[in-house]
């Protein structure tokens, strides 16, 4: 096992390849940089995302029109949607730190196909860029929502095809990435390191993985059909021709309610890695937690029709995929516990990727019970298609994988780019966004549950106070997330340099140094320990 | 490179597996002929899905493959029926 | 259990057949959304399916199964033939397997054809004309036809590059994995058709 700190070897970021200049980044086959083009294109398109999201929150302060049609309104959140779940909360956390650290926590040089790596990239982009050519090309932007419901998305005179062929195209990416780290871990993993000395972070992303592999296809080929009834119209969604648009919501939510947990596992996965770091003692039940993220991946395949309540499907199934919504909670319940108990006892070091993990836990209970809420069908049928829905999803994804990611940045950075960003303005931002995020999403809690749609450009008055503060509340967290951002951007300059074990962590990344060689390890490691060993000192801090 | 051993099929356990095959094939084109009702599909399936498990365990070589790759086969076709099995408990409960 | 060096340049096999098969799984279930339309339109329409079956002709169907079987037991015995050296009998097989492969296109070209000129086809006046299960039944035949067709012009792509690589020895007995791929990739156009044949040409 190396430890070079002192630069004699070349980082990754300046490893002379095949290829000079940009080159060596567009052509790239290694891991890490691979992830570093994706972390930067998930930026850009967050903030365009974001922004989507803020202007629809300023339409929203006032009940009818305010800054624009009901058109555009709806055009919004249809991109809004596309862009966040197919461009950043489905491929994000596989494919820029799974890329980057699942070979290195392996022990390994690089993932199991390293040009299908490229590729999958390239997909993303292509994906990427035709859902925001949708935007501007001869029909005008989709206006069906992200969900492509029939049989208005079969009808509907906007470029829908457009969108239908960039999700399409980015579930192929997602698929690739799943394969790879799949192989990946069945193959590529150290000496010494057996299935179950493997740190949880790879195991969620094996999960992850699974569901990749057998979901995403079965979007794809929903997308097609739906563009085959627009063109073709092959009928198999239109009633007039004997079709069901029902059939086209089973098969649209077989892969959307597992896609969930692509969102999920691998966020539960960074944050069962702070949490051992910053309580420098071993992960709280290590074998719970890893059946929990197979049992999540698993019985989350099952429970698509809790989307589909209100739909008309026959009281058999409702009662069924009911029972199995409130089962698939459970193992995330135990995660719950698992990670507070992996804090109790410990040696608490409450560092940004602490404090943000410590939130996720509280944001991702609160989407969590919300979503036990919409799991009971006679609940869900009052608060379907209502703002309360989109609160849940937001606690969830945002509160939850979102917070999470920033945590997994925050942990991660030092690694990435051999800098410390700035405690201070790191928890300052903190605090910006944990109070803009609740400001922005507690209230259409409680505006849903008094009758506020989801989806909709107008609204009663009684509505107006809480869509006022939820917007106020949107400017405070993007204020936050800017702030954050500029953190990150200023530090790679003006950051201190990192060494490489900043916070005194005990899997394989912090061995070798920050950033890392090209090659990941001097040579490979044999692994003996458990892989939260915290015993002899091979964890020391060195700040 | 890897130097395990590795099972080569003969010609005539392949050809063989073909033979089986094709009778296989003209018993489901016969079955059309056979006034089976309600089990007309169940028998349809059945033939057909002896006919992949022949084509999977020995043209695709899984009867020599680990052990591993035959659950993970054989739970990815479980997987899928119960896709179809609960999306029915929508249609035939209706 | 192995764990080769990550040496790129010489792919073990062991993780490339692994990655086919995963591959493999993601098309199962790519077809596998259609085959679950057809199994919700077959229940609700049955009668309707029986008798749009009957115009499709059973004896083409037959002949492209009997193709793409027999093209499987030749691509399977081509991976023998390289394992023992026998570079000509393999290309031979391969070679057949490819033409095989051509046969059914040139059946599937037929077929379509006489479809087309009956006007039997997704959007026309006679499809909006008939009982609805007989319209949807013909828009899965399309459909799920159309797919596998798109399957086998790629894996006939496959195996002419493997007719290549084998002629320049760069597929050899130590080294044919891309071989041993493009055979499983071949296999599951033939396990696709094996599912479609019946449900689509034998419930008359």
């Amino acid at each position: 096992m190396s430890n070079s700190e002192s630069g004699t070897q070349l980082s990754y970021l300046q490893h002379p390849g095949k290829y000079k200049g940009i080159l060596s980044w567009l052509l790239t086959t290694d891991h890490k940089r691979i992830a570093l083009l994706y972390f930067y294109c998930v930026i850009v398109f967050f903030f365009i995302a974001a922004i989507l999201g803020l202007l629809m929150r300023v339409e929203l302060f006032a009940p009818g029109q305010t800054i624009m049609g009901p058109q555009t309104y709806n055009g919004l959140f249809t991109i809004h949607g596309i862009i966040m779940i197919f461009v950043i909360v489905i491929p994000a956390l596989p494919a820029i730190f799974g890329n980057f650290f699942l070979p290195i926590m392996l022990g390994a040089r690089d993932v199991a196909f390293p040009r299908l790596n490229l590729f999958s990239f390239y997909l993303y982009l292509t994906g990427a860029i035709l859902g925001v050519l949708s935007q501007f090309a001869g029909d005008g932007p989709p206006d069906t929502g992200w969900t492509f419901y029939v049989p208005y998305s079969a009808q509907s005179s906007t470029n829908v095809i457009f969108a239908l062929t960039a999700a399409f195209v980015l579930g192929f990416s997602s698929i690739l990435t799943g394969l790879n780290f799949i192989v990946t871990i069945h193959r590529l993993r150290a000496p010494g390191m057996g299935w179950f000395k493997m740190p949880l972070f790879p195991w969620a992303i094996y999960a992850t993985g699974w569901i990749q592999v057998l979901a995403t296809p079965i979007i794809g080929i929903t997308l097609l059909m739906v563009i085959a009834e627009r063109v073709l119209h092959i009928g198999f969604f239109d009633p007039a021709l004997g079709g069901d648009p029902v059939l086209f919501q089973h098969l649209f939510w077989i892969y959307s309610h597992p896609a969930v947990y692509i969102m999920i596992l691998p966020a539960m996965g960074i944050v069962t890695e702070i949490f051992p770091t910053f309580s420098q003692k071993p992960v709280f039940g290590y074998t719970a937690i890893l059946i929990s993220s197979l049992a999540i991946a698993f019985v989350g395949y099952f429970v698509w029709g809790h989307h589909m309540f209100t739909a008309g499907i026959s009281y058999g199934s409702r009662w069924f995929f009911s029972f199995l919504t409130f089962l698939v909670a459970v193992p995330s319940a135990i995660k719950v516990f698992n990670w507070v108990s992996t804090m109790y006892g410990g040696s608490i070091d409450l560092k940004p990727p602490l404090l943000y993990a410590i939130s996720f836990i509280f944001l991702f209970m609160i989407g969590g019970f919300t979503g036990i809420t919409l799991g009971a069908v006679a609940a869900d049928v009052h608060v379907h298609d209502t703002a309360f829905v989109v609160a849940h999803f937001h606690y969830i994804i945002f509160g939850g994988m979102g917070f999470a990611t920033f945590a997994g940045i925050h942990y991660w950075y030092p690694k990435m780019f051999g800098k410390m960003y700035n405690n201070r303005i790191a928890n300052i931002a903190w605090g910006i966004n944990f109070a803009g995020f609740n400001l922005l999403y507690f209230p259409q809690f409680i505006i849903g549950i008094q009758g506020m749609p989801r989806r909709y450009f107008d609204y009663l008055p009684q509505f107006q106070t809480g869509q006022i503060i939820s917007t106020i509340g949107g400017f405070i967290l993007f204020t936050g997330l800017v702030l954050m951002v500029y953190n990150f951007v200023r530090s790679i300059k003006h950051g201190a340099i990192a060494p490489s074990n900043p916070w005194g962590g005990v899997t394989l990344e912090w061995q070798i140094p920050s950033p890392p060689p090209h090659e990941n390890f001097d040579t490979i490691p044999e692994i003996k320990h458990p892989p939260y060993f915290f015993g002899n000192n091979s964890n020391t801090k060195n700040e | 490179m890897d130097h395990e051993e590795v099972h080569v099929s003969s010609y005539a356990s392949l050809a063989k597996v073909l033979v089986a095959l094709l009778i296989l094939t003209t018993i489901s084109v016969l079955a059309t002929g056979w006034h089976l009702g309600p089990i007309t599909a169940a028998v349809a399936l059945v033939i057909a899905s002896i006919k992949v498990g022949t084509v999977i365990t020995y043209f695709m070589h899984m009867k020599f493959e680990s052990l591993f790759l035959k659950l993970l086969v054989t739970g990815v076709f479980f997987i899928f029926a119960l896709v179809i099995i609960i999306t029915f408990i929508d249609y035939l409960l209706r | 259990m192995t764990h080769p060096d990550n040496n790129s340049d010489h792919m073990d096999s062991q993780t490339g057949k692994l990655g086919m098969w995963i591959f493999l799984f993601t098309e199962l279930f790519l077809f596998g959304g259609l085959f679950l339309v057809y199994a919700v339109f077959r229940a609700n329409y049955s009668e309707d399916f029986h008798k749009a079956a009957r115009e499709l002709n059973a004896f083409i169907g037959t002949l492209n199964t009997v193709f793409l079987l027999v093209s499987s037991m030749t691509v399977a015995m081509s991976l023998t033939a390289i394992q023992k050296k026998q570079k000509n009998l393999a290309l031979f097989l391969v070679l057949t397997t490819l033409f095989l492969a051509a046969l059914f296109m040139l059946n599937k070209y037929f077929e379509w054809s006489h479809k087309f000129h009956f006007k039997l086809y997704p959007g026309s006046e006679v499809l909006k004309n008939l009982p609805r299960g007989e319209l949807l039944f013909f828009g899965l035949y399309f459909m799920m036809t159309g797919l596998h067709a798109l399957h086998v012009l790629v894996g006939m792509v496959l195996l002419s590059i493997n007719i290549v690589k084998i002629q320049t020895r760069r597929i050899t007995s130590q080294n044919y994995l891309l071989l041993e791929n493009s055979a499983l990739y071949w296999h599951l156009v033939d396990l696709i058709w094996i599912f479609l044949f019946p449900l689509l040409y034998l419930i008359t």
